[in-house]
């Protein structure tokens, strides 16, 4: 805790960033020749183009683009699951990308969201409730909130390598009492978990088993709007808070930051948006147990962040999809994919230390500071 | 006890109660009391050691001291948090530059002006009135420090881009964000040469006529001389003179302190 010699005390999320951040700058020109094109342009070309990415992702498994879908299984099935892979780097981008806070326990929330809506919405359960999957959804979003709050609220206080292996813990915890406990069920799981309702005009329901399509635009949804949600956070007071922090948590503290109060707010929101996606995998599958949140997926999900460029909204969706795509695409290699994890984060690690697509922080564009030298001129007249 | 002196005589802002702070075994400050008035320009030297950065770091929280009370406007300080001091009115820069590299100048200066802020989560994401003012309000304000600084062409480069007197400067405008009553510089003229030093003098005038109280460490005995109204002096930990600049250049003991005392003299 102590200043004492004045020298930069960061993050270790912060310094894990940092290390990554070694950057040379040639490698990044290219996209930051991209990246301020973009920002030239005018607002609506970019909402425009974003809505068209959008589309693009909508109609996705309907277009039969050669080579993109994956021979072995459904690709609608697999889409949804890189959704759900994406959500959850969403929001771990937010702990470990913005907030500088290295979590590697993120399955627990995942786990959280995911048994939330197992247990009080599966009638298998004996806490089962009445509530419909849309009030089961809040619901695991609260309890992974609330269950972030409980891990932060002590552990906050404790900086970098520490908060890495509590996280980490908590991870294990999570899935020891799901193995363990009589309501969770252990290996043998809870079925039924409630799918989103809704039926097709013949009586079936329309998120099925068969047709997978509906989930995977349901996912996507999701995933469009939390990522409005996190952009706002970003460029507000809070973003900018964790930003500081990330950088010298010290010097954001005596610059007036609470930091305290916006690190459990990153957990929080990091938790909530980890249970969310651990509530739709839970409804997509139907059926869920303690084998599907082990600590092997918590770091996969730390790798997605990490590979696709920590801090940048981008860079972490590009390496979601990476890490779920690829091994669904090539099937054949699967039993491998952990060997080339390994071998591409080294691979990263070595040529491309910032990520696929690193975080740059957005430069105001001077068009905005003449506005508002205007709008001060005429508040003033 | 604290010598009467001269200077700029206002109200006390701040005021350092007999504090003591050890380390284990040290002693950084031995019963360290002095105060600083409203509208001056104080100075606070010493040969290295002698805990003029610890004292920054009491009063701005980072330590709590081992006894002794630092009081701002009559409010008690010691043991509240780092950050509710800076929104009372402290703000202070760091003696090796401290700013957060990886953002713009101006989101640097914009983190300082969010002390005064309070949107929190559901303002952010709900785009609420208060936050679209305070967004206006902080992005004017730091295009004005900036200028205010001399660097608003810096704005949107990263921080760790910036040249180091830039980085300098940046750090002042980040802590004159926080609306400060008291700015506490940490030898902000440290790696400067003599012409950057009379530009900072200069400003440091500025500030203190914008209405800002200014407490300043530093090394360069001349710059300390040419724009303080008093000065106080450390030395192991003790406070050994407190006057104004004429009487402290002076007094004997100060010049023992940097200078040493000639053998045959003692």
């Amino acid at each position: 805790m102590s200043t004492g010699g004045d020298a930069p005390r960061r993050s270790a999320g912060g310094r894990f960033v940092d290390g990554l951040r070694t950057v040379d700058e040639r490698r990044v020109a290219g996209l930051a020749g991209i990246r301020s094109r973009w920002r030239a342009l005018p607002l609506v070309v970019r909402i425009a183009a974003l809505a068209a990415v959008a589309v693009f992702f909508y109609l996705l498994p309907n277009l039969a683009i050669p080579l993109i879908p994956t021979p072995d299984t459904n690709f609608a099935s697999v889409l949804f699951t890189v959704a759900v892979y994406v959500l959850v780097a969403v929001g771990l981008n937010v702990v470990i990308g913005l907030a500088g806070l290295l979590d590697l326990g993120y399955i627990g929330f995942f786990a959280v969201g995911a048994y939330s809506v197992a247990i009080f919405g599966s009638p298998a359960s004996p806490l089962a409730t009445k509530y419909p999957w849309l009030m089961l959804i809040p619901i695991a979003i609260a309890v992974s909130m609330v269950s972030g709050v409980i891990l932060g609220g002590p552990t906050l206080r404790l900086r970098g390598d520490y908060l890495a292996i509590v996280t980490l813990g908590f991870g294990e915890i999570v899935r020891l009492i799901a193995v363990n406990w009589s309501i969770t069920n252990g290996q043998i799981g809870i079925p039924n978990v409630p799918a989103p309702p809704g039926k097709f005009p013949d009586g079936s329901p329309l998120f099925g088993v068969i047709d997978t399509r509906p989930f995977y635009w349901l996912a996507l949804t999701v995933v469009l709007i939390c990522m409005f949600g996190v952009k706002l956070l970003e460029n507000s007071r809070v973003g900018r808070s964790w930003l500081a922090i990330r950088e010298d948590e010290d010097a954001a503290e005596l610059m007036g930051v609470p930091s305290f109060k916006f690190k459990l707010w990153a957990f929080a929101i990091g938790a909530g948006l980890g249970g969310l996606s651990g509530a739709l995998f839970a409804s997509r599958q139907g059926f869920i147990n303690s084998n599907s949140f082990d600590v092997l997926t918590s770091v996969l999900f730390v790798a997605a962040v990490v590979l696709g460029g920590a801090g940048n909204l981008a860079g972490v969706t590009l390496g979601a999809v990476l890490i779920s795509y690829l091994p669904e695409r090539f099937r054949g290699a699967a039993e491998y994919r952990f060997l080339f994890f390994g071998l591409a984060l080294i691979a990263i690690m070595i040529f491309r230390p910032q990520g696929l697509i690193p975080s740059r922080r957005r430069a105001v564009e001077l068009a905005d500071r003449k506005r508002e030298a205007e709008e001060e001129v005429t508040a003033g007249a | 006890m604290p010598d009467a002196t001269t200077g700029v005589a206002g109200p006390p802002l701040l005021e350092v109660d007999d504090v003591t702070m050890q380390f284990g075994g040290v002693t950084a400050l031995d019963h360290i009391s002095f105060e600083v008035r409203r509208g001056e320009i104080l100075g606070l030297i010493g040969p290295n050691g002698a805990g003029k950065t610890t004292c920054f770091n009491v009063m701005t929280g980072v330590f709590q001291p081992t006894s002794g009370e630092v009081r701002l406007n009559g409010q008690k300080l010691v043991s509240r948090s780092r950050h509710q001091i800076t929104r009372l009115g402290i703000a202070r820069t760091f003696q090796n530059i401290r700013l957060f590299p990886e953002m713009t100048a101006l989101e640097n200066v914009q983190v300082g002006g969010d002390a005064r802020h309070r949107t929190s989560v559901p303002g952010a994401l709900l785009r609420l009135p208060r936050h679209r003012r305070e967004e206006r309000d902080g992005r004017t304000q730091a295009f004005e420090l900036l200028d205010f600084m001399g660097i608003p062409h810096a704005a949107n480069s990263l921080a760790r881009n910036l040249p180091y007197g830039d980085q300098r400067r940046l750090e002042i405008a980040r802590a004159l964000a926080t609306g400060p009553e008291l700015l506490c510089l940490d030898e902000p003229a440290a790696g400067f040469n003599p012409a950057e030093k009379e530009e900072l003098l200069a400003l440091i005038r500025r500030i203190r006529d914008r209405g800002q109280t200014v407490l300043l460490i530093e090394h360069d005995m001349r710059l300390v001389m040419g724009v303080t109204d008093r000065i106080v002096v450390l030395e192991f930990g003790r406070k050994i003179a407190d006057a104004a600049p004429a009487a402290v250049r002076a007094d004997p003991k100060v010049v023992a302190a940097y200078l040493g005392v000639p053998e045959d003299a003692a």
